[in-house]
């Protein structure tokens, strides 16, 4: 027999700090004073991933949920709740807090996350088509062939307000609409499973662990735009990923999900999986489809768009992987249920990928409008090391810098846009006092220039132009015209680049210029780098006082840069020194100084 | 399996809906699920996985079920694992190395005590229930 009840705390960081290993004690003792200590297990947690309202403190199997609780509450909650059974109302959470609550009934209280495309996520066996079927797998599908028409469908995505999740935003209901015009023939479904942005990996995710949601969505877009095949196109990076869709696909065509005649509906589609090789510019869509094709992956001018003239001249949707898991959900619970979600301009959800100086890293589902503060400090834990909020970079190396002013702005496709970023495909990169917003932005810009595919002037000379610039502002020699010629260069970029990555590759720099002027002010006028980042900027010196001459670094120096006798204090040559910082991190008695 | 018809896959999604909400397959009444995205996998969880399954071995325990899932999202915590047991609550253990897999064998399953430091929450309400 296990024990009665399990008392769960809050040992996370954020928790710990707030005197949660005090509470910790305090539980056990008051426990063990009622003599109970057979009966009650008190056990510490990891981050419960509730930090804002911590510490919490949860009493299982009850579930009930305490927050902001404090050691001297710990023998009310074992003399009130365990003793007599009666919860203690005073540190329950505040329903009244939770916006997410106000909107859709059924959401847990108390959790920030609401899992509509990992909805399966975690839980099932990716590589068994049963418990995806259990978890009402297929039941959209089913909708679709048997009690819906193909205008049908169209329509209930249209009014689902559903938008493309790869970057652009696009309602997904208007692409069908426009494929579903062309005349009969052979047409295509594409999935665009080529994920590149730097950070971003939930469209791998979604596959690995849900495959069979791809599958189905894709067979009830085949339906709606009268597409008979359709191609996943995914990246060769993603082995695991290429792995469970191949045994997905496979139990489909045993179950008869796939293939002719769908469980006797007349309605016949397959479903075939192309590789890429892993170039950013393949997530483009014309690139893609070119890549599909056998054909250099390089984009081309639209119009024609995919949907009159895609694959091989064929009307061809193209959706996202997380765009796609959201369709089967939409057709089983309906367009109303999925527009209560969210905000008017974007209804749903989005996946972001919180990476970077955060606590809890990972992979979360929002409700559109959820702001960013939310995100970062109560989902994600708040930042690495109480270090100090600087940025979030949204929609990778496509996307800008957002600066904590606008922390609270709810986040959807208009109001990041608002704010020069975009949504992109989802990658959110928390920067802290310890970045530096000049490199940062040039590391997107080395990133995009690598990916560029030359095909147009603009992108493949503005961006090594850009590149150019900001190398030069990095490395102190920076003027106030390489600002100026910044600016004009980005903006030439986006008018006259071919595809999306040209267009907006600029929108790091133009973001940080806009937000964090004074940053590259001082790299420029003050040589400095506030972040001690930029290496060229940076200058050591051992501090005589603190050095004991113990030689190590002039042993880890590897130019030879650091002089002096054993027992002496040393001395670093400014002529020869490379700005390593191997002495920096070397020393064991904080002896060398950098500025 | 012979291709389904409509009839057949209704059919087939209430059974398993059954064995699933009894959280029974075949005689195992508790069950251990691996976190085996490739988050999972790279921060190590094929060893917690052969990790406990030596340990099950070893104590002659047949009737646990181990199975394998996706990545939930919790990064941070990976290697992750949810330990569904009788008369214990169903809980998710984040960064269950194989010596914390052998711990989950030998106090949660056999010991019906839960395990400090490890717990974590499920990230979100699931909307399918």
């Amino acid at each position: 027999m296990g024990y009665k009840h399990y008392i769960v705390t809050c040992g996370g960081t954020a928790c710990q700090s707030n005197r949660g290993v005090e509470l910790f004690d305090a539980l056990k003792a008051a426990v063990k004073a009622h003599g109970l200590e057979d009966e009650v297990q008190v056990v510490a947690s990891g981050c419960l991933g509730f930090c804002a309202q911590g510490p919490i403190v949860k009493v299982l199997p009850q579930d009930t949920f305490y927050v902001n609780v404090k050691p001297e509450d710990a023998e009310e909650i074992i003399a009130e709740h365990i003793v007599k059974g009666r919860t203690v109302n005073r540190l329950l959470y505040d329903k009244e807090q939770s916006k997410i609550n106000v909107k859709v009934k059924d959401i847990d209280f108390y959790q920030k996350q609401f899992r509509i495309v990992l909805r399966n996520c975690g839980i099932i066996n990716p590589e068994s088509i049963d418990e995806y079927i259990a978890r009402d797998g297929y039941k959209g599908l089913e909708r679709a062939l048997f009690e819906m028409t193909p205008e049908q469908i169209v329509e209930e995505v249209l009014k689902s307000g559903l938008r493309g999740r790869g970057g652009a935003g696009f309602p997904t209901g208007m692409k069908w609409k426009f494929a579903a015009m062309q005349p009969a023939g052979q047409k295509y479904m594409v999935c665009n499973a080529d994920e590149g942005d730097p950070g971003a990996y939930m469209d791998r995710s979604t596959l690995e662990g849900d495959p069979h949601s791809i599958l189905e969505a894709m067979t009830i877009a085949g339906k709606a735009i009268g597409a008979s095949k359709g191609f996943i196109y995914i990246r060769a990076e993603y082995p695991l990923a290429i792995e469970r869709l191949q045994t997905a696909i496979k139990q489909s065509h045993e179950y008869g999900l796939l293939g002719e005649d769908i469980l006797g509906s007349g309605f016949s589609f397959d479903i075939e999986l192309r590789f890429g090789a892993g170039a950013f510019v393949c997530g483009e869509e014309t690139a893609l489809l070119a890549s599909i094709e056998g054909r250099r992956g390089m984009p081309s001018p639209r119009p024609p768009f995919p949907a009159v003239k895609g694959l091989w001249q064929r009307p061809t949707v193209i959706n996202n992987v997380e765009t796609l898991a959201n369709i089967p959900v939409i057709l089983t619970k309906g367009a109303d249920w999925f527009r209560q979600i969210g905000t008017a301009d974007s209804p749903g959800t989005k996946v972001f990928a919180l990476t970077g100086k955060v606590n809890n890293s990972g992979l979360i589902e929002v409700p559109m409008g959820t702001t960013l503060r939310e995100i970062v400090f109560d989902i994600g834990g708040g930042i690495l090391g109480g270090k100090k909020f600087k940025a979030v970079q949204t929609g990778g190396p496509s996307g800008g810098m957002i600066p904590a002013e606008f922390l609270d702005t709810p986040i959807d496709f208009g109001s990041l846009a608002k704010i020069g970023s975009i949504m992109g495909s989802g990658g959110m990169i928390v920067m802290s006092e310890d970045d530096c917003i000049v490199n940062i932005a040039k590391f997107y810009l080395d990133f995009t220039c690598d990916e560029s595919c030359g095909k147009c002037a603009p992108c493949r000379i503005g961006g090594r132009k850009l590149q150019q610039y900001l190398d030069k502002i990095c490395s102190g020699r920076g003027t106030d015209e390489d600002i100026e010629k910044l600016r004009e260069i980005s903006d030439a970029m986006t008018k006259a680049s071919l595809c999306g990555l040209g267009q907006t590759c600029s929108n790091p720099i133009k973001s940080s210029l806009r937000y964090f002027m004074e940053e590259y002010q001082e790299h420029i006028h003050e040589h400095k780098c506030r972040a001690g980042k930029c290496q060229k900027l940076l200058t050591y010196s051992i501090d005589p006082d603190k050095c004991k001459g113990c030689t190590l670094c002039a042993r880890l120096c590897p130019v030879k840069a650091i002089s002096g006798e054993v027992k002496k204090p040393h001395m670093i040559d400014a002529s020869k020194c490379i700005k390593c910082g191997q002495c920096f991190s070397g020393c064991k008695f904080n002896a060398i100084t950098r500025s | 399996m012979a291709k389904m018809t409509l009839a057949d896959l209704k059919k087939l999604r209430e059974s398993k809906q059954q064995a699933m909400s009894e959280r029974d397959p075949s005689n195992k009444d508790t069950q251990v699920i691996v976190g085996m995205g490739t988050c999972g996998i790279a921060a190590g969880a094929k060893d917690t996985f052969n990790a406990i399954l030596d340990e099950l071995e070893k104590n002659n325990i047949t009737t646990v079920l181990l199975r394998q899932t996706g990545c939930m999202g919790a990064c941070a915590s990976e290697p992750t694992v949810e330990v569904i047991a009788p008369d214990m609550p169903v809980v998710i253990y984040g960064k269950v190395n194989g010596d914390v897999g052998r711990q989950i064998v030998r106090e949660h399953i056999i010991g019906k005590k839960l395990i400090d430091n490890h717990i974590v929450d499920r990230p979100a309400l699931d909307i399918m229930k």
